[in-house]
């Protein structure tokens, strides 16, 4: 198994597509730590890894918090070692029209999903850099890279994520570091779910596949670039979307 | 023991791959020792882990040579 005890950070595992890649990194042999922003919520994880037969455990954190990040970071460093993988995936919507958004929904979309990617690759960097080894993998979202009305805030959160990772992985390749963005598209996670029926058989009709994704199939390619296999891919935005934006 | 200058030679030769006798008081790590942008940040996490210390970003962006290292870790520290 190609993460053989290797300590992987897993942002908002509790569930949909973050659940499902720290079940994939578990089963590669890796020492998964995934997060979750309540006590519960965390012990929910620490169970899952367990009846799984993987290592680890859930912990709590709160992305948009430097010091809740700080102490996540102590207390995997101390029980487990360093992480030399970090996914960054834990992420919110608060979907509206521009014209209706307010400031709340643009900044704390932002918060959680782009400015928790700087705090949290920023805090592992110096245990990667000590490694020579380390894999920093931002989920991202088509939405990105082809708009979705509504989204205003989500998507460029995503778009800057995939940048972030291009300048980083420029930063830091020296080390043996790479950064890089799987971007999913529509997802069948509690994220989807909420879309209107009406929504979403519109949505089929410009998906090739013809079929919603699924969190294993996000988890696969995560797996693959976190795994030696995909370790010349670099700086790349991978897009998993069923044909439905081809770039 | 050996003395500050001498720990703080040390740990610049092994970070930046060079002679121990290249690093001189007055070398700088970029312009006489080749270091990059990148190994001049590895140089402080080594130097902070030597001497068991955390150098804020704001320090650790003046120290360019290694007399200013043998400075700022004589007057944080001796």
């Amino acid at each position: 198994m190609s993460l053989e005890n290797k300590v992987a950070l897993v942002t908002g595992a509790s569930r949909g597509i973050g659940a499902a890649i720290a079940d994939h990194l578990g089963q590669a042999g890796a020492i998964v730590i995934g997060t979750a922003t309540s006590e519960k919520g965390a012990a929910a994880i620490s169970e899952t890894i367990k009846a799984a037969g993987h290592q680890g455990c859930g912990m709590v954190l709160n992305v948009t918090d430097a010091d809740s990040v700080q102490s996540l970071l102590a207390a995997v460093t101390e029980q487990y070692g360093a992480p030399v993988v970090l996914v960054n995936n834990a992420g919110i919507t608060k979907d509206n029209l521009l014209m209706r958004m307010t400031d709340e929904q643009w900044f704390d979309v932002i918060n959680t999903n782009l400015s928790a990617i700087y705090r949290l690759s920023k805090a592992v960097l110096r245990g990667m850099m000590k490694n020579r080894w380390g894999r920093i993998i931002n989920v991202g979202s088509v939405v990105g890279s082809m708009g979705n009305p509504g989204q205003s805030n989500y998507a460029a959160t995503k778009a800057a994520v995939a940048g972030f990772a291009r300048s980083l992985a420029a930063e830091v390749g020296s080390r043996g570091i790479t950064v890089n963005t799987v971007a999913p598209g529509f997802i069948d996670t509690d994220m989807t779910k909420v879309l209107p029926e009406e929504q979403k058989a519109e949505l089929l009709t410009r998906i090739p596949l013809g079929r919603l994704g699924k969190p294993e199939e996000i988890a696969a390619v995560v797996g693959f670039l976190a795994s030696d296999a995909g370790g010349y891919v670099s700086g790349e935005t991978i897009q998993v979307n069923g044909g439905m934006y081809m770039c | 023991m050996s003395s500050i200058e001498e720990r703080v030679k040390k740990i610049v030769a092994e970070q930046l791959g060079v002679k121990e006798d290249e690093v001189k008081a007055e070398a700088s790590f970029v312009e006489d020792l080749g270091a990059d942008s990148l190994d001049t940040v590895e140089l402080v996490m080594a130097l902070e882990e030597e001497f068991e210390t955390e150098i804020p970003d704001e320090e650790a962006e003046k120290i360019t040579t290694v007399q200013l290292a043998i400075d700022y870790i004589n007057a944080n520290l001796a």
